[in-house]
């Protein structure tokens, strides 16, 4: 019945998205005011049941309802309950339905809270998202319905991929699609104010906080991607530049760059036309992203099982809604007028740099991963493009943007003298300098980015920290909190990821039992490699004693994992992280049957920072949102008042 | 001219959306054959890529024994997916010799260290001349060279396990 249920709250969801986009578009015609009011309870009501849909999803997933032909071929009655509840969208229909269910419930927030924009483009922002809605419950319910049943039952499920049974699973996607699709409300937004002509300051602090709540989200589910990488596929590295990961960097460029433009437009009325452009951009990226994961036609770590008929689906709802924005956008954003107008050394200024530049990062990322596609188009040719490319190509677009990250902040609004930027950047500057000297003297021979990196990073944590220097910090407004910790974030990323790439050690050794290794500051004695078992894997487990000089000795227990069903082998590194943020990172690798076992052993000094910092800039984006709403809350009461 | 350039985003967007449906659309089979089997293999001397193998000439390729030949680079992706197919061929008593493009001795050390070594000879080409005279644009492919050096057949990406019989084929039909 449960999935009956579900299936029934689908169709009707899909259906109130219809009339949510049909009563929005009739109540925007000349006589249409009537039919204003009755747009945003069919908003609410959509999310309410669509969010019902997911849930009961979720029910069948818990209960293992093996009827239900996903839960049968993803699931399985041994697994433990947090990966059934996680398996719910470890699967393309699942993870499809939270897509949607998100969308909805985006709009219907959208609905329920969004009162300081003229009415009529906040109704046509709804009728916006509803079209997008739209397309995706008809892509659901007609190509991949996660309610289907199965007949007959069969005795037990197929299992879900051992890689995805991890806790770091049961959280990353959901936050990384409530970052992709929360971006969609300011593409609606985008699209809402093209069409009543409203693109203005209004227009920019409507959407401003779901362009930072969806960017938090995406930083958080990029940053524990990355850690989930990092620990769980046993290959030491953080970013591989793996599609996926592109597909998930690639609207975090965009929704980054647009953040900043749409506080140039809220604050001082420029860049309009720019904003809406990125708005439109951010969202399509996300699409593109979840295209490029879909149709399998990019080789990947982690492509879902696909078929081109899915990816087809995808691929006319990307023409329908990307197309359909950006010719809107060519017809109509020549009707926006010119904003505010600034210096080139100004806030503003810097803030246009930044754009710039994310944008050419974005330009880097976005060519390499199709580059491979266009090639294999023209002439059938698969071919992969790596790490040199990316890393050569967006690595210095990406110091430079930092250089610009720092000097921003200090600068004023509409003109600034540079000789007084100057002036304010000189102890940022001198920090630098200093690191500079201090790598020189005590790494000599570190390789140019990291280099540039960790000199960089000195002083870009000095400047991020300025624009509190002199003031009072209890009555320092929330939001200039936000930005200083983001950028903070920046610069301690910055820091662990120059001196991961600069002083990292490897070790690969075949070892026996009773051997000691050494490597970086640790000497490591292997004590054991015993059988163990788990609810649904066995594995080898290595017991390794690791000592750093004369200090306190620590085990580690890396394991190579068999999983039963489906029948995979996965190495569970072990990981021990110093007190200066370092880890020692070990992983367990195959026996050569005459009693050695190849063990795998890095040391990664300040590696946890690049993390630390993934988490510092989301935080910093969280205090902005509340800075934000308090702000706009007061200056609501304010009018209502007045 | 400014009205042109708010179009442009749009026919850059057209532009994506025909590279890919092409892409999707192309047909699932996506075996080309190289125009330069059965001809020899073009005459070439390289560095080796790494101290612990000798290098890889053209002249290795004529002593009379079919050979394999894996193009690979240490920063690509499919080449790691690749890595344990390679060994099994090696297992089955395939010699296989290798071309790291655009590659560092130290990153190919590691890469051998880390995915296993399969191979008995590696040259190194970091301006990717030997690649592109043996008509591949990308990494990995393998190709068959029989014992006269002549190109017998050319696999383009990456080897997967089910694959395996296959090049077996292919290299048992060069003896």
């Amino acid at each position: 019945m449960i999935a009956e249920a579900g299936l029934a709250a689908l169709w009707l969801a899909a259906a109130l998205s219809l009339l949510q986009l049909c009563l929005g578009a009739a109540s925007l015609r000349p006589a249409g005011e009537a039919l204003l009011p009755t747009v945003r309870p069919v908003a609410i009501a959509q999310a309410v049941l669509v969010g019902l849909a997911f849930l009961l999803l979720i029910q069948l997933f818990l209960r293992t309802d093996l009827s239900v032909k996903l839960v049968a071929a993803n699931s399985h009655s041994a697994k433990p309950w947090l990966y059934k509840f996680a398996g719910t969208w470890g699967n393309h229909e699942g993870s499809m339905l939270l897509w949607v269910a998100i969308l909805g419930v985006a709009g219907g927030a959208v609905a329920l809270l969004e009162r300081r924009l003229n009415e009529r483009t906040a109704i046509a922002t709804l009728a916006a998202q509803a079209a997008i809605g739209l397309g995706f419950y008809a892509f659901l319910l007609f190509a991949s319905n996660p309610f289907e049943r199965l007949n007959p039952a069969p005795a037990q499920g197929l299992g879900l991929n051992p890689l995805l049974q991890d806790p770091g699973l049961a959280f990353h996607p959901p936050t990384l699609y409530l970052g992709y699709v929360g971006i969609s409300v300011a593409f609606s937004f985008a699209v809402g104010a093209l069409i009543t002509r409203d693109v203005g300051p209004a227009f920019a602090r409507a959407m401003r906080p779901w362009v930072l709540g969806s960017w938090v989200f995406l930083t958080l589910g990029i940053t524990a991607g990355s850690y989930w990488a990092y620990y769980e596929l046993g290959w030491g590295g953080w970013w591989f530049w793996d599609p996926v990961e592109n597909a998930s960097l690639m609207p975090w460029l965009a929704a980054t760059a647009l953040l900043h433009s749409v506080t140039v437009l809220a604050t001082r009325d420029s860049l309009r036309a720019w904003t809406v452009m990125l708005a439109v951009v951010a969202f399509s990226m996300s699409m593109v992203g979840t295209f490029l994961v879909r149709s399998g036609i990019l080789t990947s770590v982690h492509a879902f099982a696909v078929d081109p008929q899915r990816g087809a689906f995808i691929l006319i709802l990307l023409a329908f809604y990307i197309g359909g924005a950006l010719t809107l956008f060519g017809m109509r954003v020549h009707t926006v007028k010119e904003g505010a107008t600034f210096e080139a050394v100004s806030r503003e200024g810097a803030l246009v740099a930044n754009n710039l530049l994310l944008s050419a990062i974005l330009g880097v990322v976005l060519v390499g991963t199709l580059y491979p596609l266009g090639v294999e188009a023209m002439t059938g040719e698969k071919l992969s493009v790596g790490p040199p490319y990316f890393n050569a190509a967006a690595g210095p677009i990406a110091l430079a943007l930092v250089v610009v990250m720092a000097a921003g902040p200090l600068i004023k609004w509409r003109r600034d003298k540079a000789r007084d930027l100057l002036k304010r950047l000189a102890v940022p500057v001198m920090l630098s300098a200093g690191a500079l000297l201090l790598v020189l003297l005590l790494a000599p021979g570190v390789s140019i980015l990291p280099f540039l990196g960790l000199v960089l990073a000195a002083g870009v944590a000095a400047a991020s920290l300025a624009p509190l220097w002199g003031r009072n910090l209890r009555r320092t407004p929330l939001f200039t909190w936000g930005m200083v910790v983001a950028h903070l974030g920046i610069a301690v990323s910055l820091a662990g990821m120059a001196a991961e790439s600069a002083f990292t050690e490897e070790k690969l050794v075949a070892a026996r039992v009773g051997e000691t290794v050494k490597v970086g500051p640790y000497s490591i004695h292997f004590g054991a490699a015993d059988p163990v078992a788990g609810p649904n894997w066995t594995a080898i487990e290595a017991k390794l004693t690791a000592r750093r000089g004369d200090g306190e000795p620590f085990v580690l227990k890396p394991q190579a994992r068999m999983f039963n069903s489906p029948p995979t082998e996965t190495s569970e590194a072990a990981i021990a992280t110093s007190l200066g943020g370092g880890q020692l990172y070990t992983v367990l690798g195959k026996s050569d049957g005459q009693g050695r076992w190849q063990l795998r052993l890095w040391w990664k000094p300040a590696v946890t920072l690049i993390w630390l910092g993934g988490g510092l800039i989301a935080l910093g984006g969280l205090l902005s949102i509340i800075g934000r709403v308090r702000r706009e809350r007061r200056a609501g009461l304010r009018e209502a008042y007045a | 001219m400014k009205r042109l350039i708010l179009w442009a985003p749009l026919a850059l967007f057209l532009i994506f959306m025909i590279t890919v449906a092409v892409g999707l659309y192309a047909p699932a089979d996506r075996k080309i054959t190289s125009r330069l089997i059965g001809k020899p293999v073009p005459e070439f001397a390289l560095e080796p890529a790494v101290a612990s193998h000798p290098t890889l000439s053209s002249a290795d390729l004529k002593r009379g024994e079919p050979r394999l030949v894996n193009l690979f680079a240490s920063w690509c992706v499919p080449c790691i997916a690749e890595a344990p197919q390679l060994l099994e061929l090696k297992r089955r008593g395939i010699p296989i010799d290798a071309i790291a493009i655009r590659d560092r001795p130290q990153d190919v050390a590691a890469f051998l260290a880390k995915w296993g070594d399969p191979y008995q000879r590696i040259a190194s080409d970091p301006n990717t001349q030997v690649q592109i005279a043996l008509g591949s644009s990308g990494v990995p492919e393998t190709f068959v060279v029989d014992g006269r050096g002549v190109i017998r057949y050319q696999h383009i990406g990456d080897i997967r396990p089910e694959q395996v019989p296959e090049i077996v084929r292919a290299y048992e039909a060069a003896r």
